[in-house]
């Protein structure tokens, strides 16, 4: 109750008018970041941390967190609108939001989007709120042995249910692992296929490898069939809003269960973006509307969405509790608290109460200013479409090569988008899936060091991934998924088998 | 030991009337690790303090390039030749990558401005240890069967050299597992999935104030400047240093600001002067004290003389190591 | 690197959007000549990942556990496993379906080549000027808009993404020697 109090006084302190100015102004500047593909939450909070120099530390992080609140729900209006995912963790909401939009639902696709967000959001912030100290100290039972078992079980949520050519999947996959290997090697520091390219030391970026499979191959797509956009027509009424809310009882369910992933990914270091593909990976393989993912399904909008905000504001409280960051914005929020005087960890909730709590309570303040300033956007974002392909296509285009040039300030990489644009297009017209290679792409590496890091520890000895309650339960979890699907199909067919007998 | 004071004596004497070029566009402070690392707090933190106290017109934008360990950066600095808008922060890696890696890079490509700091390391425990001094640990390691695991940020690199260090100088054998950034394996020792870690202060002051971890020594000469508590009892002034507890080994990582190659001196002096007055201010010794960084600045000729040396140092631990490839 | 195309090329290109029909069967490049080269192509990268892989060594080593190659290795001969069963799939495949026809073909190279240009365009001139070009060029190829609309989206977006990018947010991009002439 002591916790409740506190978050009464800090709602005080965050409900001051200057601080809600610095909110709205926060959100509104977060949008912009996620829109722009590069950009990003990051580099939005890192470009602004040294203009909050002067100001007191409360307003400062009330300032930064809401850019962050508002480039989370910036990042999925280019992923419905355009196929481009503005952030990582978008990626799984153009599976079925750019579908959706294609088939003129637009505008319920951002609501539902902005919606599942804010629920997600809401979620992360209750976490905090409730069971902060609680929860923290389960981050540390995480070693490189149980940050496998978490990249292995997001893997096995995610695959194995595509209707696609069984080794056209495991192509995609692979090639995803291997473009995740080039550069150089964080263990050894070994160059790795980089045929001794500087431009290829750097590796490929994910963001880089997106704009150009989802964004530039669907532009190539879409002037093959004459140079127009698909769903240009998209009815825009307020009352889009309403009615997309109406549905939203009926999948409760894929709300929760998304909830649930995301909070526990956010807390577990996985992030946001694992997150983000596990919810949509789990949604479609329990959902009774799963076979339907893919070809435009509110579900396959609700559910990476509200993974990857409960992830992105539960990974605020393993920053906040115990220093590490949850995420890379939230690696640039905690340079800013130490900037600012404030030392992570353990004792800031019990020498900066006011600090904190004000910070929680913004968390809530602003994912209700984010929402309501994201909704009133639905219909600007949706008349886009409206606009004259000749006008928007060179537009998408333009702020493709800048977010794939602000990456790493390469111009290699806008020719690499390039290059993944014309990959996408032919994989797209052969059959080749494109979201393993994504998410491979994403955390091949990460589940490779982790792996690495673990026989390194354990001398070689695989038992590692057996050695405790929590990282052997999660291998069982992941092979469980993984078969799932035979399992399902077996069973299927005894029960079939019984029946007709 | 070298005394700021000096440094401004010889700006005053030598090249500093002679200034005459100011840049006009924006100076873009080119940062070889990602954001939120303690290279990038040094570089915003120093963009902060120069746009608050008006010390240049030109606006200053902090770029982050962290692929390949920092090799990026210095390829991009190396490329800019000739262009006086752009610096670089470096750490000790100036040395380490092209050293390791068959990269064509070296310092002598860049023009070196001015050292800011020295940043210590020390060996770290988790809390809940036996060890209470380095000769526990170092018998620790004997007794134990597994080698114990030993943690540090990156490969070939500072924290690697240290603990192969203790390796050496204390007949052990210690695993050294890398890590992405310190604050990682500050996390790894504080859940007990890591033995020790080889962590900057900075890096460890967090989980160390919560009682999570611990040091044992501080691998410099001295002990550090700083007598503020910073636990409940401790400052980072108590932390013996290794050498008196009978593990001799010594390692400091320097911190500063190189331009490309191929500049002016008038341009090279702008940002002398431009650093120096950075380093004096109430901003930036905060700043120091909070990261438990060492005040060494150093510029001119000094900073050369230094430099030099401390390449040779680097390029015989790199060879004992067996990572030298340049 | 400058303009790789001249204008020259794709005006040649050109299909109005009215004489397009993608229902019609025009003859292209079978979906079966794609496959193959697709999975052939694979099937090399595949040997080229293997080839570096075991050149930095993919084994167990004392300090650092599994090597570097170790990974990308045993991810390369599943990789190369599978490049050749989808070959020889695609090489039993009957030349059924077009993966392409020309018109559609036409249409794709006449977004990819200003796209190309555009590219190629901005490291001399930098990304603004580029970026004018680029939609001026790609209105007028696509048609429909009047010269003023071309010309006041070809001003003022690379105006408005300056704004942004360069004063507001302070990121850097690519500039060129018209920036550099206005003191940028």
């Amino acid at each position: 109750m002591e916790n409740i109090q506190a978050l009464m006084q800090g709602f005080e302190l965050a409900l001051s008018m200057h601080n809600i100015l610095y909110m709205i102004l926060g959100v509104l500047l977060g949008i912009v970041v996620g829109v722009l593909p590069g950009l990003g939450g990051p580099n939005g909070v890192a470009i602004l941390l040294p203009l909050t120099f002067g100001m007191d530390p409360t307003s400062a992080i009330i300032l930064l967190s809401s850019i962050y609140w508002g480039a989370l729900f910036g990042g999925a209006i280019t992923s419905i609108l355009f196929n481009i995912p503005g952030e990582a963790w978008s990626v799984a909401t153009t599976f079925d939001g750019y579908p959706m939009a294609q088939q003129g639902r637009a505008g319920e696709a951002l609501t539902a989007a902005f919606t599942a967000s804010f629920i997600g959001a809401i979620c992360g912030v209750l976490l905090i709120t409730l069971v902060a100290p609680l929860v923290a100290s389960f981050a540390l039972r995480f070693g490189p042995a149980e940050f496998f078992a978490v990249y292995l079980l997001t893997f096995c949520s995610f695959i194995g249910m595509g209707r696609e050519n069984r080794g056209k999947i495991g192509i995609s996959l692979c090639i995803g692992f291997l473009l995740a290997a080039v550069g150089m090697d964080s263990i050894s520091g070994d160059m790795r296929m980089t045929w001794g390219s500087g431009e290829l030391m750097r590796g490929f970026d994910f963001l880089v490898v997106v704009i150009g499979l989802f964004g530039v191959s669907e532009i190539l797509m879409t002037v093959e069939e004459g140079l127009e956009f698909k769903g240009k027509n998209a009815r825009i009424q307020m009352t889009v809003v309403l009615k997309t809310w109406a549905q939203m009882p009926r999948h409760f369910v894929t709300l929760v269960r998304s909830c649930a992933v995301g909070m526990w990914m956010g807390v577990t270091p996985g992030g946001a973006i694992a997150a983000s593909f596990m919810g949509y990976g789990l949604a479609r393989r329990f959902s009774r509307n799963g076979p339907n993912f893919g070809k435009g399904e509110i579900e396959g909008v609700l559910a990476p969405e509200t993974a990857a905000h409960a992830a992105g504001t539960s990974a605020l409280l393993p920053m906040l509790s115990l220093g590490i960051p949850g995420s890379a914005t939230a690696a640039v929020l905690l340079g800013g608290l130490m900037i600012w005087g404030l030392q992570p960890g353990p004792l800031l909730f019990v020498e900066q109460k006011d600090f904190v709590w004000g910070l929680i309570a913004s968390m809530y303040l602003g994912n209700l200013a984010g929402l309501i300033i994201v909704l009133l956007t639905v219909p600007l974002f949706a008349a886009i479409m409206r606009v004259p392909f000749g006008m928007v296509a060179p537009l998408i285009l333009m702020v493709c090569a800048i977010g794939a040039y602000t990456i790493a300030n390469s111009i290699f990489d806008i020719w690499l988008m390039l290059g993944f644009g014309i990959v996408g297009y032919v994989f797209k017209k052969l059959d080749y899936p494109l979201a393993p290679m994504v998410l491979a792409l994403v955390l091949g590496d990460r589940a490779e060091e982790a792996f690495r890091m673990a026989m390194l520890g354990s001398g070689g000895d695989v038992g590692v991934f057996a050695a405790n309650g929590l990282v052997s339960t999660l291998i069982v979890f992941a092979l469980t998924l993984l078969l799932w699907g035979p399992i399902s199909d077996l069973m299927a067919r005894l029960r079939g088998k019984v029946a007709t007998e | 030991m070298f005394r700021p004071a000096i440094a401004l004596v010889a700006l005053a004497s030598g090249i500093g009337p002679a200034m005459a070029w100011e840049p006009t566009r924006p100076i873009e402070i080119v940062v070889p690790f990602s954001p939120g690392g303690a290279s990038d707090q040094m570089a915003r933190t120093i963009q902060g303090i120069i746009q608050k106290n008006g010390f240049t017109k030109a606006p200053i934008v902090v770029v982050n390039k962290p692929a390949a360990a920092g090799a990026e950066a210095m390829m991009e600095i190396k490329g800019a030749e000739g262009d006086p808008q752009k610096l670089l922060t470096t750490s000790t890696g100036v040395f380490l990558t092209p050293m390791t890696t068959k990269l064509d890079l070296a310092w002598t490509d860049y023009t070196p401005v001015a050292m800011l700091a020295e940043d210590a390391f020390a060996l770290w425990v988790n809390a809940g240890a036996p060890y209470q001094s380095a000769q526990d640990f170092v018998e620790a390691a004997k007794a134990s069967g597994a080698p114990l695991k030993v943690g540090g940020t990156g490969s070939k690199r500072e924290d690697q050299l240290i603990a192969l260090g203790v390796n050496k100088a204390a007949g052990i054998n210690t695993i050294y597992i890398p890590h992405t950034g310190g604050g990682q394996a500050s996390t790894q020792l504080a859940g007990q999935h890591l033995d020790a870690t080889t962590n900057n202060p900075a890096e460890e002051v967090a989980n160390w104030r919560g009682g999570a971890t611990r040091p044992l020594c501080v691998f410099s000469a001295e002990a550090l400047p700083y007598t503020e508590k910073v636990t409940e009892d401790e400052s980072w002034h108590d932390i013996p240093t290794c050498a008196s507890q009978g593990l001799d080994v010594q390692y400091q990582m320097l911190r500063g600001i190189f331009l490309p190659g191929g500049v002016t001196s008038e341009q090279q002096a702008y940002y002398v002067d431009l650093f120096t007055k950075v380093s004096e201010t109430d901003e930036w010794k905060e700043y120091l004290e909070r990261s438990a960084l060492l005040p060494e600045f150093r510029s001119g000729e000094d900073f050369v003389t230094y430099l030099q040396g401390e390449e040779e140092k680097h390029r015989a631990m790199l060879s004992d190591a067996g990572f030298l490839v340049q | 690197m400058t303009a790789m195309d001249s204008n020259e090329d794709f005006d040649e290109a050109v299909v109005r959007p009215a004489e397009l029909d993608p229902e019609a069967d025009v003859p292209g490049i079978s979906r079966r000549t794609m496959e193959i080269c697709i999975s052939g192509l694979l099937v090399l990268l595949g040997a080229l990942v293997l080839v570096d892989s075991y050149g930095i060594g993919a084994g167990w080593s004392e300090g650092l556990g599994p090597e570097s190659g170790y990974f990308p290795s045993r991810v390369g001969w599943i990789f190369l496993a599978l490049s050749v069963l989808v070959l020889v799939q695609a090489v039993r495949r009957p030349s059924d379906e077009v993966f392409v026809t020309v018109p559609q073909l036409l249409q794709v190279v006449r977004v990819l080549v200003p796209l190309a240009v555009y590219v190629a365009l901005i490291a001399p001139l930098g990304i603004y000027v580029a970026s004018a070009l680029f939609i001026a060029g790609f209105m007028l190829i696509v048609g429909g808009s009047r010269w003023f609309t071309i010309a006041a989206t070809a001003t003022l977006l690379p105006l408005l993404a300056f704004w942004v990018f360069e004063l507001q947010f302070q990121v850097p991009l690519p500039k060129g020697p018209l920036e550099m002439a206005l003191g940028y």
